[in-house]
């Protein structure tokens, strides 16, 4: 008997050799050293740097690769190169504030890496297998992030909330696969899904819809997609900052990419089942996002609310379901990556020392002590609520005007009073730090250089990018050729 | 014998059924982890079926990645319990409750 092994290429999965081979390393290094090794977090971004150059040589490539399990093109390539920003970002914000918690331990670093190479390996997968497995690695990595804090009853009550609902839409997400699998006659290849499902439709058509509706169920935990956003404010406020930073635009970036891909890609066929489906969940998402982040005064939790109401706006994207809301898509998760981890960045400054000062209220006057913390912040609250020249003006804008182009001028005009709603609580931080005093003394900020770095490149990258969108439109618009909408 | 398809499905939309209904109504995180290995096992059932059905091996090999995940999933979940048994010595989610809705 003989086997023929498929050919393949290694550099079509460089970035995740990269990631998982570093992460492996670091977690050795760490064992045999007998102090722990300080170099680990310098380590970590030089291998992101890596597989960014990777992901880089991918752009313009075409096509799958490991006997069609994975693809190897630009969408994918430019998911990779958000997720990797998003990684880098945050490992600049954690080792300090990891520090005072006396916990920079190698192992937050390497769990980072892992939950990276799982997001990269959904957001490639070419096979419903390739992505349940993707979507793992990065959970149980995210759900042990969350947990870091071991001794801290928040972080602990965060960590096996997170894990209880994952591990619960997951095993949804996965009942899902498998009844899409029965009903198109066995295949797992999301592109064989759409041909055999056309074939079988006509005497599976119940199965299909439960399963569909299953797999929306599962992604739509994973986004935040309001019903099923109940764990966000809780495991967003209970996680350590940096944590809550990472799963805020990675978690959410590698969802709704891989989401996009399985509708756009398996279920074409279903476009008018699934489109209503979304556009009730993204008007539900949006609404509740937003009225409900009014009412906070943990600003972690209200970011919580904020990111609810952003995956809402992403789902108004992936019902309009057209090139337009593609290239939308992929950029208002880059805008969300800058804007959400200068957001944290400022959290984490104005927090002085182990999250002391969370509440809104200790923002007072922060505009006449620190202006250009507080210009920063204002930068990023203005970006949030989607002015313009910020980048969040501009994603928005792409998404909506894709709606609007596909016919749904209801959604849209639900989508932009809800824009007018956030915009209320966003400005109410810029309105706190200008125009009231301080309380209190809360103490010195220590600017150390790694978040004030950050803090500096991702305010002024949300106003390029959103003053210059078209290199990134001509790449995205490039790259979502793939999908026949 | 033969077992049709339909059969195993139906057990396992059972299956799955009761595993949903006791994550959302048990309070003891050690049994929600274990309704969430039911869930995890009646997907596996479905799979089963459907491969055997169907003479398709790609079913049968989703069943191992499951099995794996669901492991390595418990072992942090029974972590954490362990973690917040040392904080707070309880194993009842009703007392998890620091973090308001």
């Amino acid at each position: 008997m003989s086997l023929t092994i498929p050919t393949f290429s290694l550099a079509s999965i460089g970035p995740w050799l990269t990631l998982s081979v570093a992460a492996i390393a670091i977690l050795v290094w760490d064992a045999l050293s007998k102090e722990r090794p300080a170099a680990v977090p310098a380590v970590s971004l030089a291998a992101l740097v890596i597989a960014a150059v990777q992901s880089l040589t991918l752009l313009g490539k075409k096509g799958t690769d490991f006997a069609g399990m994975v693809y190897v093109d630009g969408f994918t390539a430019l998911a990779y190169l958000i997720l990797i920003l998003g990684a880098a970002l945050t490992i600049f914000l954690s080792w300090r504030y990891l520090e005072e918690y006396g916990k920079n331990l190698s192992e937050y670093y390497a769990l980072l890496l892992f939950a990276t190479t799982g997001m990269m390996i959904m957001v490639a997968g070419a096979h419903l297998i390739m992505i349940f497995l993707g979507l793992e690695v990065m959970s149980i990595a995210v759900y042990v992030l969350a947990g870091f804090l071991r001794e801290d009853l928040k972080s602990n009550e965060a960590a096996m909330k997170y894990l209880v609902l994952g591990a619960f839409s997951s095993a949804i997400l996965l009942f899902g696969m498998a009844l899409i699998y029965g009903a198109a006659g066995g295949t797992l290849y999301l592109n064989e899904l759409a041909k055999k499902l056309a074939v079988t439709k006509a005497v599976t058509q119940p199965l299909i819809l439960l399963g569909l509706g299953l797999i929306v169920v599962g992604f739509g935990f994973k986004v935040a997609a309001v019903p099923f956003h109940m764990w966000t404010p809780d495991v967003y406020e209970g996680a350590p900052t940096s944590v809550t930073a990472y799963m805020a635009v990675a978690v959410k970036a590698a969802a709704v990419a891989t989401f996009l891909r399985v509708l756009y890609v398996s279920f074409p066929g279903f476009a008018a089942d699934w489109t209503w489906l979304l556009w009730g969940l993204a008007v539900a998402t949006m609404t509740l996002g937003n009225v409900v982040a009014i009412a906070q005064t943990n600003i972690k939790r209200m970011l919580a609310y904020s990111s609810i109401a952003h995956a809402g706006y992403l789902l108004v994207g992936l019902v309009a379901a057209n090139q337009l809301a593609a290239v939308g898509i992929l950029y208002y998760l880059l805008a969300y990556t800058l804007m959400n981890i200068g957001a944290f960045a400022a959290i984490l400054l104005v927090s002085r020392q182990q999250d002391r000062y969370l509440n809104i209220y200790d923002y007072c006057g922060l505009g006449r002590q620190h202006p250009g913390l507080a210009a920063a912040m204002s930068v990023f609250m203005f970006a949030l609520a989607g002015m313009p020249p910020t980048a969040g003006f501009v994603g928005k804008l792409y998404i909506f005007a894709a709606a609007v182009q596909a016919g749904y001028i209801w959604l849209v005009i639900l989508a932009v009073m809800n824009s007018l709603v956030s915009v209320y609580y966003y400005l109410r931080i810029t309105v706190l730090m200008y125009m009231r005093p301080a309380e209190a003394d809360l103490g010195p900020v220590s600017f150390t250089p790694a978040v004030t770095a950050t803090l500096a490149a991702t305010a002024l990258a949300v106003v390029l990018v959103g003053i210059f969108p078209g290199w990134f439109y001509d790449l995205a618009a490039a790259s979502v050729k793939i999908f026949s909408l | 014998m033969v077992v049709p398809v339909n059969y195993y499905l139906g057990l396992s939309l059972a299956l799955f059924t009761l595993g949903a209904i006791g994550v959302l109504i048990r309070r003891n995180i050690l049994i929600i982890l274990m309704c969430i290995e039911m869930m995890l096992n009646a997907v596996n059932l479905a799979f089963i079926g459907f491969a055997d059905a169907f003479k398709a091996v790609d079913g049968q090999i989703f069943v191992f990645f499951v099995m794996t995940v669901a492991a390595a999933e418990v072992a942090v979940g029974l972590a954490l319990v362990i973690a917040i048994y040392r904080n707070r010595a309880t194993v009842y989610v009703d007392d998890l409750n620091i973090l308001k809705w």
